[in-house]
């Protein structure tokens, strides 16, 4: 990729407590967060975390309950600042932001979905989701103009004058999306954005999402504790741990090659047939004779589907017209098999 | 021979007791203290200031203990009273503007108005009814007048203690340091009985002056109003701040738009107790020359004239009702509107 990434952190830290930067020769030296917590007393959030994320994709970042997930999202528009690093925003430094700069990217390049949807109670729909708008000073007209575009984008026109309280959480995160979108920023951050709602809705937004990025492009950080989430929607996959980054990259990769056991043990559970795709598994063409032909963005489950468990057959790729490469079924089968080192 | 005397002859003090004998006269409550301490004989005494200027005239005596603060506060109250003067006197116009006002105005414009007041600000039918019977119900007894002064007295008050407690209370809940410095403060002046900061008050400023009242009044009402000001403020949910943040409001904007909106609740809530602990303290207030109803439950005291106080009294328990569910009816109103469904 030769493009410049649109977000990128280097080697950031955050250390919670009286004093973080005393901290930061012991934790230089190694020393981890249980430890540092047991005899400094201050939680180590982040270390060292080298993250790019491309303009146009979405980035996911994954980890257990704790992990700093939504330390590492704040740090992007400094609601929480670092104890040491560099975040770089489009090339730009965010710490040397004043405090006027640092508002006026609140505003105008960034926006952000929460968990709790975190809406004002006591404002319409209407008004919530033109909120970025309103506090830029803009006048009511183009707000609410605005506004009631991304409302109907989302699905909610009609619900305008409706206060939050009056909408189920699922409605209630649309207008969280409309809110991010009617600020019209390259980049959405989104903290949990689907975890308070329940399986179908869940579905049904994070298809929202996905329909929405294609036609928008946004930079999308999108922060999740569940893998399936985040293997649908990921482009790159970010793995924390302890506020520690232990694998990143495309998920499938991923998927394939875990890079520790704390990872194996993560995607141990996923159905890998449902997410792993032709293009992970393929090889170079080099067979005669197929059985078929399988495009290469297909799941593993629907060629185990088509060969009807026929582990002989050879398909062939193809990426629309062109042929790419060729599956054989046995590999298929291996890719199946989760590998587990502690087997070894 | 005093009971104290071996201690201060053992430490070697003796000359320094005895180098300034002029000791105080003696009070009649001395005199008999020690009258009964000579017949009494056995015990020891507490070892008091009092007792041990006995044995050593050179300690003080308790009563050169209220003397020394009574000298210091007259010394200090020119001054304070230089201060404290300019910036009070637009209190006393106030009071004085709106007693004349509630009276000037005739009653069959006032009750409408006052009726008209409560429907804008309660919106409930129930309520609206009972103001505008009991305000007739005070007109009928011959009451209007006095309860007119006393709510004249506590719409300038409580007026008041909004204006200045919510910033107050805005400034608590932006500083914990602020608010560690303001809770003992409001402490005290929510637990000092209501006489004893009328004491201090009286020496400052002349009985004829309604700041003299107003100043008590508010000093003991404004509490409630800062208090739940702070509170509503610091209980905002921290997510809703955290997005007011996260989309780039400043801090004026997010107090605007989201502190003051969401804490509005708790701050009524706070309106309703400033505004009955008024009505209290607009009664007591009566002794240092707050007219109202008051001054009659005081007259029933002191002629012991029982009827008259006690038609002041339920006079004061009228109005003391209708504030009360007028600014509750307000409060909820202001609830509801928050999660209509
Ligand atoms: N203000 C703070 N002071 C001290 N420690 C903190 C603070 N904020 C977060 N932490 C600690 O930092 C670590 C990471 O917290 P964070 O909230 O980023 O986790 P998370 O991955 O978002 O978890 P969850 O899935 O529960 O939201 C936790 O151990 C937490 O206790
Ligand atoms: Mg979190």
């Amino acid at each position: 990729m030769t493009q410049e990434p649109k977000v990128r952190l280097r080697g950031v830290y955050k250390i919670f407590g009286s004093e973080p930067e005393s901290m930061m020769p012991h934790v230089h030296g190694g020393m981890g967060k249980e430890e540092l917590l047991a005899e400094h007393k201050h939680v180590l959030g982040l270390q060292d975390i080298n993250v790019d994320m491309q303009a146009g994709e979405i980035t996911v970042v994954m980890g257990l309950s704790g992990s700093g997930k939504s330390t590492l999202i704040r740090h992007l528009n400094r609601l929480i600042e670092p104890t040491a690093g560099e975040i770089l925003i489009d090339g730009d430094d965010v710490m040397k932001q004043s405090e006027s700069g640092l508002r006026a990217l609140r505003q105008e390049r960034m926006s952000m979905v929460f968990q709790k949807f975190a809406l004002l109670p006591h404002r319409t729909v209407l008004q919530n989701a033109a909120m970025s708008l309103n506090v830029r000073g803009m006048d009511v007209q183009t707000q609410e103009k605005e506004a009631a575009k991304w409302l109907d984008r989302v699905g909610l026109g009609g619900y305008e004058n409706r206060y939050p309280s009056q909408l189920s959480g699922g409605m209630q995160q649309r207008v969280g999306i409309a809110r991010a979108l009617t600020a019209n920023t390259d980049i959405m951050l989104m903290d949990e954005a689907f975890s308070a709602l329940d399986p179908l809705i869940r579905t049904d937004m994070q298809n929202l999402l996905l329909e929405l990025q294609a036609e928008l492009q946004k930079t999308i950080i999108f922060i999740t504790h569940d893998l399936d989430e985040a293997l649908k929607l990921a482009d790159h996959l970010v793995i924390l741990k302890d506020g520690a980054v232990v694998q990143q990259g495309e998920p499938q990769g991923i998927l394939l090659n875990p890079a520790d056991p704390y990872i194996e043990d993560f995607v141990s559970d996923i159905n890998r047939a449902r997410v792993l795709r032709v293009k992970s598994v393929m090889g170079a063409l080099s067979a005669k004779k197929f059985s078929g032909d399988v495009q290469l963005t297909d799941n593993l489950e629907s060629l185990i589907a088509l060969s009807e468990g026929d582990t002989s057959n050879i398909y062939r790729v193809l990426d629309g017209e062109t042929p790419v490469g060729q599956l054989d079924m046995r590999d298929l089968v291996k890719a199946l098999v989760p590998r587990i080192s502690s087997a070894a | 021979m005093a009971f104290y005397d071996w201690v201060f002859d053992g430490l070697g003090l003796r000359e320094w007791c005895d180098s300034d004998t002029s000791a105080a006269p003696l009070s009649m409550a001395d005199l008999l203290a020690q009258a009964g301490n000579d017949e009494g004989g056995e015990g020891v005494p507490f070892p008091s200031l009092d007792a041990l200027n006995e044995s050593c005239g050179t300690v003080s005596q308790t009563r050169d203990l209220t003397a020394g603060i009574e000298d210091a506060f007259l010394a200090a109250k020119s001054s304070l009273k230089l201060v404290l003067d300019p910036i009070t006197q637009p209190l006393s116009w106030a009071l004085d503007g709106a007693l004349w006002l509630f009276q000037a105005v005739p009653w069959f414009v006032m009750i409408p108005l006052l009726v008209l007041l409560t429907w804008y600000v309660a919106r409930s039918f129930a309520v609206t009814v009972f103001v505008a019977l009991s305000f007739l119900f005070l007109g009928f007894i011959d009451h209007l007048d006095v309860a007119m002064q006393t709510l004249a007295i506590i719409f300038v008050c409580t007026g008041l203690s909004v204006i200045l407690g919510v910033p107050i209370g805005i400034a608590m809940s932006k500083s914990d340091t602020m608010q560690r410095a303001s809770i003992p403060v409001l402490d005290l002046l929510q637990t000092l009985p209501s006489f004893v900061y009328l004491i201090p008050l009286i020496f400052l400023f002349s009985v004829t002056e309604s700041k003299l009242y107003g100043i008590a009044i508010i000093l003991y009402a404004i509490v409630p109003i800062i208090r739940l000001t702070d509170l509503g403020i610091r209980l905002v949910d921290k997510d809703v701040i955290e997005a007011a943040d996260a989309f780039g409001m400043t801090n004026r904007q997010k107090l605007i738009k989201v502190q003051l909106p969401l804490a509005l609740p708790n701050i009524m809530a706070g309106v309703n107790q400033t505004i009955m602990m008024s009505l209290a303290m607009v009664v007591i207030a009566s002794l240092v020359s707050a007219p109202g109803l008051g001054v009659l439950v005081l007259r029933g005291i002191r002629n012991l004239e029982l009827g008259v106080g006690i038609v002041a009294g339920i006079g004061i328990v009228l109005l003391a009702v209708i504030l009360d569910r007028t600014s509750k009816a307000a409060l909820s109103r202001v609830d509801m509107g928050r999660n209509q469904n």
